[in-house]
């Protein structure tokens, strides 16, 4: 593979490799890709990130015209940690996240079709209608949700890696949080509880340095969220999360461990979002400030995925422009899909509070 | 029919069921090297293993959203909570994750799983470990609340809340493991949501369940003597609740007192009379009368402890009132 840039990036912003956000050095420019992936595993790779974005982008202009309400929280900038991690582990493995969870689920597999009609409230959606944004859930993935309580869900994942070891399986559950979630009570109850009974269950932090409005310089005592790992003897690592084989890198580590000796493992993922916590704050000017983003911003996951595949010479232009248009058009697909779905019937109101079943 | 206790009616019900089903294992505080707080799961250790009979580190919060996470995908938990005065530091996974994931995910995730301890007060434990919370869960649509008073409905409700789908909260009576009482030989399951007639009467319905059930037990007995006679309706389950039990109880006796264990405001009796003025008003010859705590954290000194609690001194002047006979 040739290093040299050819072309410019499709994107339109300049390349310029800084450090990762968190400061960690990591060089993107080196190329390097320890999970042996293949030119067209690549590809999808970059595939899934840009229809998180586009899809995501269309989320926004959706919300803005009303078609989704309450809140909505959205992924972008952060591509790279839901890509990464969802090419590196099984269909039979569980996926449990928080409430910004658009882009694991599509990440994951799901239809956008059905995710796009979650958020519009429809019947169609994953959970036809009564989740929403936060709240998506699809059992053919084994995806366990979209959790609206910080914290709440990560001794649930926990819970998922009892199952599993209880059955003497080997799957493993993915569990997502941000680092505001590394605060409170039920992050530690379950890391302590992963650790003392050996559960398959990887932690992954995605760190992108605010909570809500607060810097994590203003909430977090250490600011070193890893050594969070150390005080419940569990193997932690943390990882430019910008850089989509440094995120496959890490987590395969984290697989082995989880199947072979299962334990669990606490990853920091370091990153950025691009917008604000919801749709409700602005996106700079507030907490953070406009430089501040757009020195982020040039770490953008995807150009820096695209930019080692242009150096490289594996992509094109052309190819770049190709698989961008797709992923515009999946979501575009998925609008239309939406918008045209109905509203869950009003009968629906009263279903899946209880089930009749026993066993 | 064997006269077992209360506490050896639940166990019964653990062992059957953990027998009957390998999903279903059994996690809390001190549950399997040390029998258990209350000794609910003795010799289920020895019987069933550490994998199915699980101490947990005093971590209610954690080891309840473990509970959930292992009900997601498929097993059975029952999740002991040391008591429900513990429980409050889990509520957001009992009623965060475990009552609406169900619903919040479109029917695709069930939470076949018990939540269950000892709920009340017991004596002079003060005012953090002295409270009744049926009305705390009862409120919240996706959970069933049990809460037995007999031996029987004990082993016969835990037995149908394990092999429900859905998150049940079972709270049994901490004064009641000792207690004795006939239980059904063989298998003996007691329907959720249908209440029991403890005692037929016909001058005033005493609705109540859990522990108070002993004292309308005691009141009817002694107001038998005064020729006064009371028709006991246990409900048993409070979510569902049984108000067809409660209208044809008041159809018929006219009057009714509400008994319960917890505090009056938006306590159970609350519904209950709900209920009874919407479903039953040209039933009614007097105003239904509430019996319960008193509105006060539970003091710790005994005289003010008995003060404080409802009890059948109070049960008996509530329902003189409602005959007109005081």
């Amino acid at each position: 593979m040739s290093t040299e840039a050819k072309r410019p990036p499709a994107t339109g912003q300049k390349r310029k490799d800084k450090g990762a956000p968190g400061d960690n050095g990591a060089d993107a420019g080196q190329g390097s890709d320890a999970t042996g992936t293949t030119p067209e595993v690549r590809r999808e790779l970059l595939r899934s990130m840009l229809l998180q974005r586009r899809f995501e982008e269309r989320c926004a202009e959706a919300y803005a015209l009303g078609k989704i309400g309450g809140f909505c929280h959205l992924y972008i900038g952060q591509e790279a940690i839901s890509t990464g991690v969802m090419s590196m582990i099984r269909p039979d493995d569980y996926v449990i996240t928080a409430y910004r969870d658009h882009g694991q689920a599509l990440a994951r597999g799901i239809s956008p079709r059905a995710v796009m009609s979650e958020l519009f409230g429809r019947d169609t959606g994953t959970s036809g209608g009564k989740g929403g944004s936060m709240h998506i859930f699809d059992a053919k993935t084994n995806f366990l949700g979209g959790h609206g309580i910080v914290g709440g869900h990560v001794p649930v994942a926990a819970g998922v890696g009892f199952a599993i070891k209880y059955r003497r399986g080997n799957q493993l559950c993915v569990c997502f949080f941000g680092e505001a979630a590394v605060n409170i009570g039920a992050f530690h109850e379950a890391l302590n509880l992963a650790s003392l009974w050996e559960l398959p269950v990887v932690f992954i932090i995605e760190n992108n340095r605010y909570g809500m409005g607060t810097a994590i310089s203003r909430s977090t005592a250490n600011e070193d969220v890893l050594i969070r790992a150390k005080g419940y003897r569990m193997e932690g690592e943390s990882v430019d999360g910008q850089d989509v084989f440094a995120v496959r890198e890490c987590v395969g580590r984290a697989i082995e461990r989880a199947r072979k000796e299962k334990r669990p493992t606490l990853i920091e993922m370091r990153t950025y979002r691009f917008m604000g916590h919801s749709m409700s704050d602005a996106v700079s000017g507030t907490y953070r400030t406009k430089d501040e983003l757009e020195e982020n911003m040039k770490r953008d996951p995807i150009l820096v995925l695209h930019n080692k595949m242009y150096e490289s010479g594996e992509l094109t232009e052309g190819e770049m422009r190709k698989i961008d248009d797709e992923a515009k058009a999946i979501a575009q697909d998925a609008w239309d899909f939406a918008d045209a779905s109905p509203e869950p019937a009003l009968e629906k109101l009263y279903t899946d509070v209880y089930t009749d079943t026993s066993s | 029919m064997a006269v077992v206790t209360y506490r050896d009616a639940l166990t019964q019900a653990l062992r059957e069921e953990l027998q009957r089903d390998d999903r279903v294992f059994l996690m809390g505080e001190e549950v399997a090297q040390y029998n258990g707080a209350y000794k609910v799961s003795k010799g289920l250790l020895d019987e069933f293993g550490p994998m199915r009979i699980v101490d947990t580190p005093i971590t209610e919060l954690g080891f309840a959203g473990v509970g959930v996470g292992a009900a997601m995908v498929g097993l059975r938990p029952i999740v002991e909570f040391m008591t429900w005065n513990f429980a409050l530091l889990a509520i957001d996974e009992v009623v965060n994750a475990a009552a609406k994931m169900l619903y919040m995910s479109g029917g695709q995730y069930k939470m076949p799983m018990v939540f269950r301890g000892p709920n009340g007060a017991a004596l002079q434990l003060a005012a953090q470990h002295s409270q009744a919370w049926e009305s705390w869960f009862a409120h919240i649509p996706g959970l069933k609340v049990c809460t037995p008073g007999t031996p029987a409905d004990a082993k016969g409700l835990l037995k149908s809340a394990i092999r429900d789908d859905n998150p049940v909260v079972f709270l049994e009576g901490e004064m009641l493991y000792n207690t004795k009482g006939e239980v059904p030989d063989g298998e003996h399951i007691v329907p959720m949501g249908v209440a029991d007639l403890k005692r037929e009467g016909d001058h005033c319905s005493v609705i109540t369940h859990g522990k108070m059930v002993l004292v309308a037990m005691k009141v009817a007995d002694d107001l038998a003597k005064e020729g006064i006679n009371l028709d006991v309706v246990d409900l048993r389950t409070v979510r569902p609740m049984d108000v067809e039990a409660i209208a044809r109880s008041v159809q018929k006796t006219n009057r009714a007192v509400v008994l319960e264990e917890g505090w009056e405001v938006c306590g159970m009796g609350s519904q209950v009379v709900d209920f009874i003025q919407r479903e039953c008003f040209d039933d009614l010859d007097a105003p239904v009368l509430r019996v319960h705590q008193e509105d006060v954290p539970m003091p710790y000194a005994k005289n003010l402890e008995r003060a404080a609690k409802p009890d059948a001194g109070k049960a008996v002047a509530a329902i003189k009132k409602v005959m007109y006979l005081d």
